[in-house]
C-alpha cells in the first residue's frame, strides 16, 4: 500500500543578499522570513543577543543608518544596502567607544547580556540628543530590559559618555 | 591540599590594595565590546538543532503520541518520547550535597502517561535546522484526555482533592516550637492577626536557557550550558544512565540566573539527544519556552498572629505558611524551610510557633528564586510589624527597635549568629536618608515604608557544603586562579581575582580566572544561596595564602630577614625592616621556579557541618551566618488611577567587608528594581493551570522609566565569615524591597493591599471599597 506522503510546504525561496555590517559587506543567502537577528547571528555576529524575538527586550538592538532598531523585528531582506552596526562594531579592546568605556568604569555591566543592546540604544540617543537629560536617557533606553543592574549605573554611564563625546566633538 | 580555613583567623583592618576598591570588574570589558561568548554563542560542525514539544493542558492522560510523520520529515534526525528513553528518572533535589541522602523526588523526563502541568515536555526533536525542528513539532500527533486537576494549595490539602504528588499532595512540612505561645498570647495587651499572600513570579533573566552537547573521544557527554550549577553533571549522568565521570559540564558567563538556572534546564534533553544521534546538538529555549520551562517563585499564604504589649514588646508569634509547590517537588522543601526559619524576621521572639506546609498542585512547579522563601516571609513579617505598630499607636521604627535581635542573641532556631547584627543602625540610617518628604499634590498621595530583614548566606549547614579553589603563579609572574564557580553576572569571578591578587601582592591586570568547567576546574559548588563569595572566596583565599607563604619564605631567605617581614604588594617584594632589600614579583617567581618551590595550591573550604534541625522544635543551627539590613521607600500613589511611583529608595546593609563596592552597589540597585517588580507589577498568571503571561508584553518587569535612583548605604562590620570578614549581599539586596514598598503604599492610602502585586486595579478597588 502506498504510504500517504506528508511533504512539508515547499520551503520559501532563498535570495542572496549583500548586507553591510560593521563596515564590511556580508554575503548571505536567506529566505524572506529570516529576521536580521537570525541572519546576523548565523553569520557570526553573536554580540547581537536573542532575548525574546518579539521586540520586548531590546537585547538584539543594532544601528541601522545610525538608529537603534530591534533586529528581531526587522527582516533581513529589508535592510540590504543600509549601514548596519552592532555593539562589536563600535569599538575593540584597544579602542573602545566612549559608551563601552563608561559602561565598564561605572559598573553598568553585570551579566552583560543586555549590554550590547543598551550601548546601541544609547549611541542612537546620543547621536540625536548630544546632551540628554535624565528623562531623555530613560526614554531612550525604555525599549531595553535589564534585570541585573536596576539601570542606575547605566544612566550614569550614558551621561558620562555623552559628556565625553561632546568634548571630543568640541575639540575637533 | 590545605585543611579547612578557620574563619576566626580572618584578618580585618589590613591595608587593602585591591579589596574594597570600586575596581572595574575583570569581566566587564569583554562584555562591553560584545566579545564575551555566552553559552548560546557556541556552534559546532554538524550540529543539530533541538526543540521541545510541550503539553498545552495542565492535567491530562496522554492517550496517543504518534511521531511517525515528524520522523519522516526530511532533515529530522531524531524524535524522542518517553518510550525511547532509558527507564530512568531525573533527580531534582539540591545538587552537590554530601550530608544526607537525596529526597525521593526524582521525576519523569518526558511525559510517560500523565501530564501534571501546562508545558510539561512530551517529546524532543533534533533536526538539521531550527526551521525543520519547528516544522516537525507540528507533525507530532497526540491526544490528551483531561484529568481532574487542582490549582489551589489549600484545596489540594483537603481530603478528596486530586492527588498530584505523594498520597496527599503535601510535599514537605516544617515546624518551630519555641517557648510557650499560649502564655505569650495570654500576656499580650493586643493581638494582631493578618493573612498575606504572594504570587508566582518569574526570574526573567535576559538570556534564555541554552546549551550545546557533544560526545567526545572518551564517550563523555560534554555540555556547554548556561547554568548556575555545573555540578549537575552527577544528576545528568544518573538521568541518562552513565557513570558520573562520563558527563562534563562547561559553563560560560551566564546571562542572569536569580535562582532560575539553579535546577537542570536543557541539559538532560541535550544529553539524551547527543547520545541518541551521536552528533552535536544545540537547544535554545524561546522566551515562551523559558517562561514555561523552569520553576517559578513560590506563592505563599502567610498567616500571622502576633501578641504584643502596649510598650511594644512582642510576647508571642504564631505563623502558618502554605506554599504552592506546583506539579513537581524540586526545591520546595528547602524553600519552605527557609521561609519557616525566616518567619519571625530579625526580631527576638521567645514564644514562637511556626507550622509550614508545601503543597503540590497542577500549577507550574516552583523552586529557587533569589530570597528562597525568606523573601516571602519578609513580605509578611514586615507588613505585620507595621500593622502592629498601628494597632498599638507606636512609631513604626520605634516599635521595631524594641524587638530587634541584637548581636549574640538567638534566631528562631535557637542559634546565635556568629557575626554582628546591625539591623537598628541600618534601619535608622536608611529611614533618615529619605530626607524631606515629597509634597502631596491633587489626587496624588505620598507614603513611606521600611522593611528590615534577616537573610542567610551560605547553604543549609546540614548539607555539609564544601568548595575548592586553586591558585598558582606562572613563571613570568602572572597569576592563575582555577575555580568551578559559575559567574551569573554578580561579579563572582572578578571577586576571586581581587582576593587572589590582594594576597599575592600583584595588580588586577596580572590575573586570569578560569572557571566553571567540571572536568578541569576544582569543584567550587553552586552559585546559589549567596554562597559564592563566602565559600569559594575563602577557598581561593586559603590557596593564595599558602602560595604567598612559600614565596615569602624564599624572599626572606634572599633578604636575610624573617618571613613575617616580607611585604608583597604592587608587583614588588620588599622587606619592612630593610629599605635596601627589594625585588620584582616576577623575579621572585623565577627564583622559586628554578629551585622547584611549589608555586600553586589547591585548597578546600568547609562550611560548618551540622545535623538537621530538631523536627518538632525546629531548634539547632541551620546556616553558617546571616546578613542584616533594611530598605526604606517613598512612593507617590495616584488615588484616581491607582498608579504607584517609587520616588525614593534607600538601602542600608551591613555587608561585613566590601570586596568591590561598585559590585555591591550593583547588587543593591538590581535587587531594588527586582523587588519593585515583585511588589507592584510582576505576576505569572495561571488560569486553571494555563500560563496567560508568556512574554514580556504581559509579564512586566521594571524598565528604565519605572525605577528611582537607589541610594546605597554600605556598612562594614568586618564580622562576616567570608574573606576579610565579608558577608553575602546577593539575596539580601532583594529581600526587604517588596515589603518596604507595600508599607509605603499602605502609608500613602491608609489601606493595606494584603496580596502582591499591588496593582493599580487593587488600589482603586481598595480606595472605593469594592
Amino acid at each position: 500500500m502506498p504510504k500517504k506522503k506528508t511533504s512539508p510546504k515547499s520551503p520559501p525561496k532563498e535570495r542572496a543578499l549583500a548586507l553591510r555590517v560593521n563596515g564590511r559587506v556580508l554575503e548571505v543567502e536567506v529566505p524572506p522570513h529570516r529576521t536580521l537577528l537570525e541572519a546576523l547571528r548565523d553569520a557570526g555576529f553573536v554580540d547581537v543577543k536573542r532575548g525574546c524575538e518579539k521586540g520586548d527586550c531590546g537585547a538584539c538592538a543594532v544601528l541601522i543608518d545610525g538608529v537603534a532598531v530591534d533586529a528581531c523585528l526587522t527582516l533581513a531582506w529589508t535592510v540590504e544596502g543600509r549601514d548596519i552596526v552592532t555593539a562589536a562594531g563600535l569599538g575593540t579592546h584597544e579602542n573602545m567607544h566612549p559608551l563601552q568605556k563608561t559602561f565598564v568604569e561605572k559598573g553598568a555591566i553585570q551579566c552583560g547580556y543586555c549590554t550590547p543592546g543598551l550601548i546601541v540604544a544609547a549611541q542612537s540617543l546620543i547621536s540625536t540628543t548630544p546632551d540628554p537629560s535624565e528623562e531623555d536617557i530613560r526614554v531612550g533606553l525604555s525599549g531595553n530590559l535589564c534585570r541585573c543592574t536596576g539601570y542606575a549605573k547605566v544612566f550614569e554611564a550614558v551621561r558620562e559618555a555623552a559628556a565625553q563625546m561632546r568634548n571630543q566633538r568640541g575639540r575637533r | 591540599m590545605s585543611t579547612s580555613f578557620d574563619p576566626t583567623a580572618a584578618r580585618a583592618n589590613v591595608a587593602f590594595r585591591q579589596v574594597g576598591k570600586p575596581l572595574a570588574r575583570t569581566d566587564a570589558p569583554g562584555k562591553a565590546i560584545g566579545r564575551t561568548p555566552y553559552a548560546g554563542d557556541y556552534v559546532m560542525p554538524g550540529m543539530l538543532h533541538a526543540k521541545v514539544l510541550r503539553s498545552p493542558m495542565p492535567s491530562a492522560r496522554l492517550v496517543k503520541l504518534d511521531v511517525r510523520k515528524a520522523r519522516a520529515l526530511p532533515g529530522v534526525v531524531a524524535v524522542l518520547t518517553a518510550r525511547e528513553l532509558p527507564d530512568r528518572l531525573a533527580p531534582t533535589d539540591i545538587p552537590g550535597q554530601t550530608g544526607q541522602a537525596r529526597l525521593k523526588t526524582d521525576q519523569q523526563i518526558l511525559v510517560r502517561e500523565r501530564v501534571r502541568y501546562h508545558g510539561e515536555p512530551l517529546a524532543l526533536i533534533a533536526a538539521e535546522s531550527a526551521d525543520i525542528a519547528e516544522h516537525a513539532m507540528k507533525l507530532i500527533e497526540y491526544k490528551l484526555e483531561p484529568l481532574p486537576a487542582v490549582f489551589d494549595p489549600e484545596e489540594a490539602m483537603r481530603p478528596g482533592a486530586p492527588v498530584v504528588q505523594g498520597t496527599d499532595n503535601v510535599v514537605a512540612r516544617h515546624a518551630i516550637n519555641k517557648g510557650d505561645v499560649a502564655a505569650g498570647f495570654a500576656a499580650a495587651d493586643v493581638v494582631v492577626e493578618r493573612t498575606y499572600r504572594t504570587q508566582f513570579i518569574e526570574h526573567a533573566f535576559l538570556e534564555p536557557e541554552v546549551g550545546l552537547a557533544w560526545i567526545d573521544e572518551n564517550d563523555v557527554v560534554n555540555i556547554r550550558v548556561s547554568t548556575q550549577v555545573i555540578e549537575h553533571f552527577r544528576f545528568i549522568a544518573d538521568a541518562i544512565g552513565v557513570p558520573h565521570n562520563k558527563v562534563r559540564i562547561m559553563g560560560a558567563l551566564v546571562g542572569g540566573g536569580f535562582g532560575g538556572k539553579e535546577d537542570i534546564t536543557v541539559e538532560v534533553y541535550l544529553a539524551l539527544l547527543a547520545k541518541h544521534t551521536h552528533r552535536p546538538v544545540r537547544l535554545e529555549f524561546t522566551r515562551e519556552d523559558s517562561f514555561m520551562g523552569h520553576g517559578k517563585r513560590h506563592p505563599f499564604v502567610l498567616r500571622y498572629k502576633t501578641g504584643v504589649k502596649r510598650d511594644g514588646k512582642i510576647t508571642a508569634l504564631e505563623v502558618g505558611l502554605i506554599s504552592d509547590a506546583g506539579a513537581y517537588v524540586f526545591l520546595s522543601p528547602y524553600v519552605l524551610l527557609y521561609g519557616t526559619i525566616a518567619a519571625p524576621g530579625p526580631y527576638l521572639i521567645e514564644n514562637l510557633k511556626v507550622d509550614a506546609a508545601s503543597v503540590s498542585t497542577n500549577n507550574m512547579y516552583t523552586s529557587a528564586f533569589r530570597g528562597f522563601g525568606a523573601a516571602q516571609a519578609c513580605v509578611a513579617y514586615e507588613q505585620q510589624m507595621d500593622e502592629i505598630a498601628q494597632a498599638i499607636g507606636m512609631d513604626r521604627l520605634e516599635f521595631r527597635r524594641r524587638n530587634y535581635l541584637k548581636t549574640g542573641e538567638p534566631t528562631a532556631t535557637g542559634f546565635p549568629p556568629p557575626s554582628a547584627i546591625w539591623t537598628e543602625r541600618c534601619a535608622d540610617l536608611a529611614w533618615q536618608a529619605l530626607g524631606e518628604k515629597t509634597k502631596a499634590k491633587g489626587a496624588v498621595r505620598i507614603g513611606r515604608g521600611l522593611a528590615a530583614y534577616q537573610q542567610s548566606y551560605g547553604r543549609l549547614t546540614f548539607l555539609h557544603d564544601t568548595s575548592e579553589g586553586w591558585v598558582g603563579v606562572e613563571v613570568d609572574g602572572t597569576v592563575v586562579v582555577r575555580s568551578g564557580v559559575t559567574d551569573i553576572g554578580a561579579g563572582q569571578v572578578s571577586a576571586l581575582a581581587q582576593i587572589a591578587v590582594e594576597i599575592l601582592g600583584v595588580t588586577l591586570d596580572n590575573v586570569v580566572v578560569y572557571n566553571s568547567d567540571s572536568a578541569v576546574t576544582p569543584l567550587a559548588g553552586t552559585t546559589t544561596a549567596t554562597r559564592a563569595l563566602y565559600m569559594t572566596g575563602n577557598a581561593v583565599r586559603v590557596a593564595a595564602e599558602a602560595v604567598r607563604n612559600r614565596l615569602a619564605a624564599r624572599a626572606a631567605k634572599a633578604f636575610g630577614v624573617a618571613a613575617e617581614d616580607v611585604v608583597l604588594a604592587d608587583n614588588k617584594v620588599t622587606a619592612a625592616s630593610r629599605s635596601d632589600k627589594s625585588m620584582g614579583f616576577a623575579e621572585l617567581i623565577r627564583l622559586c621556579a628554578s629551585e622547584g618551590i611549589q608555586r600553586s595550591e589547591l585548597a578546600i573550604f568547609r562550611a560548618p557541618f551540622t545535623d538537621r534541625l530538631d523536627p518538632v522544635t525546629g531548634q539547632g543551627q541551620a546556616y553558617p551566618d546571616f546578613t542584616y539590613g533594611a530598605h526604606a521607600i517613598e512612593v507617590a500613589v495616584d488615588t484616581e488611577t491607582g498608579e504607584v511611583s517609587v520616588l525614593k529608595s534607600v538601602a542600608c546593609h551591613d555587608v561585613g567587608q566590601c570586596i568591590n563596592p561598585a559590585a555591591v552597589e550593583g547588587q543593591i540597585e538590581g535587587g531594588a528594581a527586582q523587588g519593585q517588580g515583585y511588589a507592584l507589577s510582576e505576576e505569572m498568571i495561571y488560569r486553571e493551570g494555563r500560563l496567560t503571561t508568556p512574554s514580556f508584553s504581559e509579564y512586566l518587569i521594571p524598565t528604565a522609566m519605572d525605577v528611582p535612583v537607589v541610594k546605597s548605604i554600605i556598612l562594614e562590620s568586618r564580622s562576616g565569615l567570608g574573606p576579610f570578614g565579608a558577608k553575602g549581599i546577593g539575596e539580601p539586596a532583594l529581600t526587604p524591597v517588596a515589603p518596604a514598598i507595600a508599607n509605603a503604599v499602605a502609608d500613602a492610602i491608609g489601606k493595606r493591599i494584603f496580596d502582591l502585586p499591588i496593582t493599580p486595579e487593587k488600589i482603586v478597588r481598595a480606595l472605593n471599597g469594592i
